[in-house]
């Protein structure tokens, strides 16, 4: 189907919200930060300490200062955040494709097939978000790519959700009907027909969702399951920093300020992709 | 729905969330003895090593293993600490009076901040109050619960020598005054967390609502515009306020983990961090079941309170 707003249409429309482009211009700065860290060329090698140097503040040196064993804390971070965006895009990655997977075939199809698949989910959603990924990583083990299931598996359900509804709805249209009876394939109709009209939800969910799973994997490592030490994460920086903020503040403040700068980074994107991809919001600003 | 349909999908989904967690739990993990027992399985001779299996029941098929693990589970007996020797259920029983204080204080702090920076942020919207309570929200969503509590104890213990969580913990029968002040910043914590979406819903509701012609016509007979915010406009605004009020419960519950953990509360979530560090499986199965028992609870009662709250509902 072809909507009366074009793909440029909504991306000029996202670019006039200005918290819609901070959002971006804020995930941007952290993604590239990322990337220098995963490139290997953070400034100091977040691993190398200098017990001389331990606990000192912000310097020209040390951006962010140093730790207890006098590890730079700018390059720690910025490894966490590489370390952090992997799980979230993995388990992000993982949730969207399994679960609009589900959640468009079980709503075309409906069945038993459909039945199963919301009754997983109800399970699933029965959970608190954290105390499931508790308990599957402690099952699984303390990879990244362990954490990353944990917390795919915890959002699942929210795709399946998010690409079924408007399945059930899209399914009943004349235009797919009718593509129906032409005799289409049942994979051309889902994906030519049916999917570009869940495209948009899903692009906001993903969104919205990677902030949640940076949440849950720094949680996560905050209590000790997922990243284990001497290798840096946000969650387990905030944890040690429990023992020195008080005469350190920069311990605890700059892993801090990563894990909320990316947040509200992602739910402004969220919300600027919500109004920009929703034609019937954008009166209301 | 009718109630016993509702009852019966309640049971279907408690019945799914059991033979979740025993496969997560105990089928994942493998064999509990290795896992309890660690090194010192390496001295056991095949026959200790069997009879202790026996001893455990896991042995048995797994069919076998579930079905004797919900008949105990129904029964009340959820099994013994093996470092302690304590029943579970005794353990349990304690732990969900803190979770639930925890949780209730929680939802009303959240409530209380959340409304009212709503209806602070509706009064103009595009203003800069709105900004402002709109930047709180933001905020509130943003930070961790685990860096907010970090920081309220770093701030309280350091800066003003106050620190309740510090000393033993006290069941508000023990010693109500102290548990009041122990609960305070935990609850504060997840109240803040909670705030933001309720201030978001609560702000987008009143906004929909002030449009409607009954506002006017009530601003219009000359009623004070105070009381028309707050008996008009905010309590037709209240269902959705309400839902997502219900909704957070459960992320609340969640957060309880990790703020139980941070101020040394006795409660469910520090019940099965502390068994996942001690390895205890039989615990952290226990307690998680009765976690997501909970959790369904509460979705129930908040489904009750939606349909009392507005009678449209069918």
């Amino acid at each position: 189907m072809k909507t009366s707003t074009g793909r440029r249409d909504w991306v000029h429309y996202y670019f006039k919200s200005t918290s819609g482009v901070i959002g971006l211009f804020l995930v941007l700065v952290m993604v590239i930060l990322s990337i220098v860290s995963a490139l290997n060329l953070a400034p100091i090698d977040p691993l190398e300490q200098n017990p001389i140097d331990a606990l000192q503040g912000p310097s020209g040196t040390y951006w962010f200062g140093t730790d207890q064993f006098g590890r730079d804390i700018f390059s720690r971070s910025i490894d966490g955040m590489s370390r952090s965006l992997s799980v979230a895009l993995l388990s992000v990655g993982l949730a969207a494709v399994v679960g609009v997977f589900l959640g468009v075939v079980g709503g075309f199809f409906g069945g038993w097939l459909d039945n199963l698949v919301v009754r997983a989910s109800d399970v699933i959603f029965a959970f608190p978000a954290i105390l499931l990924a508790l308990a599957i990583v402690n099952s699984l083990g303390n990879s990244w790519i362990d954490t990353s299931i944990a917390i795919a598996i915890v959002y699942t359900p929210i795709f399946i959700r998010v690409a079924r509804g408007p399945v059930l709805t899209v399914k009943e249209m004349d235009y797919v009907k009718s593509v129906r009876v032409l005799g289409f394939s049942t994979p051309r109709i889902l994906i030519r027909h049916v999917m570009p009209n869940v495209l948009a939800p899903i692009v906001v969910q993903i969104a919205l969702s990677l902030s949640w799973a940076i949440l849950t994997e720094s949680g996560l490592s905050f209590l000790g399951l997922g990243t284990q030490p001497p290798d840096a994460s946000l969650g387990l920086m905030v944890s040690e920093a429990q023992a020195l903020a008080s005469f350190a503040w920069w311990t605890l403040a700059f892993p801090s300020l990563f894990i909320t700068v990316v947040v509200v980074g992602l739910n402004l994107v969220g919300d600027g992709l919500r109004d920009a991809l929703d034609p019937a919001r954008r009166s209301s600003g | 729905m009718g109630f016993l349909k509702r009852l019966a999908s309640v049971l279907t989904t408690l019945f799914g969330i059991s033979v979740f967690v025993f496969v997560v739990l105990r089928v994942i993990p493998g064999d509990t003895i290795t896992s309890s027992l660690g090194i010192e399985t390496g001295v056991l001779t095949p026959e200790q090593i069997d009879t202790l299996r026996a001893y455990y029941g896991i042995d048995k098929p797994l069919v076998g293993q579930y079905l004797s693990w919900m008949a105990s589970f129904l029964s009340g007996d959820l099994g013994f600490s093996y470092s302690t020797g304590a029943p579970v259920w005794d353990l349990t029983k304690s732990a969900l009076l803190v979770t639930m204080q925890l949780a209730l204080f929680g939802t009303i702090l959240g409530v209380l901040i959340g409304i009212s920076i709503g209806m602070f942020s509706a009064r103009k919207p595009g203003s800069a109050r709105d900004f402002l309570g709109q930047f709180f929200g933001l905020l509130a969503l943003a930070i961790p619960g685990f860096v907010l509590s970090t920081t309220i104890v770093t701030v309280m213990a350091n800066k003003f020598q106050y620190f309740p969580n510090g000393y033993e913990y006290m069941t508000p029968f023990e010693d109500l005054s102290m548990n009041l002040q122990q609960m305070l910043f935990p609850s504060l914590v997840l109240g803040i967390a909670v705030a933001a979406p309720i201030m978001r819903t609560t702000r987008s509701a009143l906004l929909e609502t002030v449009d409607k012609d009954f506002v006017r016509t009530a601003y219009g007979k000359g009623v004070k515009p105070r009381i028309v915010r707050l008996r008009h406009v905010l309590r037709n605004s209240l269902i959705p306020i309400v839902t997502m009020t219900g909704i957070q419960f459960g992320y609340l519950l969640g957060g309880a983990v990790i703020v139980e953990k941070i101020f040394a509360l006795p409660g469910m979530g520090r019940q099965i961090l502390d068994a996942i560090n001690k390895r205890e499986y039989a615990t952290v199965q226990s307690s998680i079941m009765v976690f997501a028992i909970l959790f369904v609870t509460i979705n129930l009662i908040t489904d009750w309170v939606y349909r009392k709250v507005d009678p449209r509902i069918k």
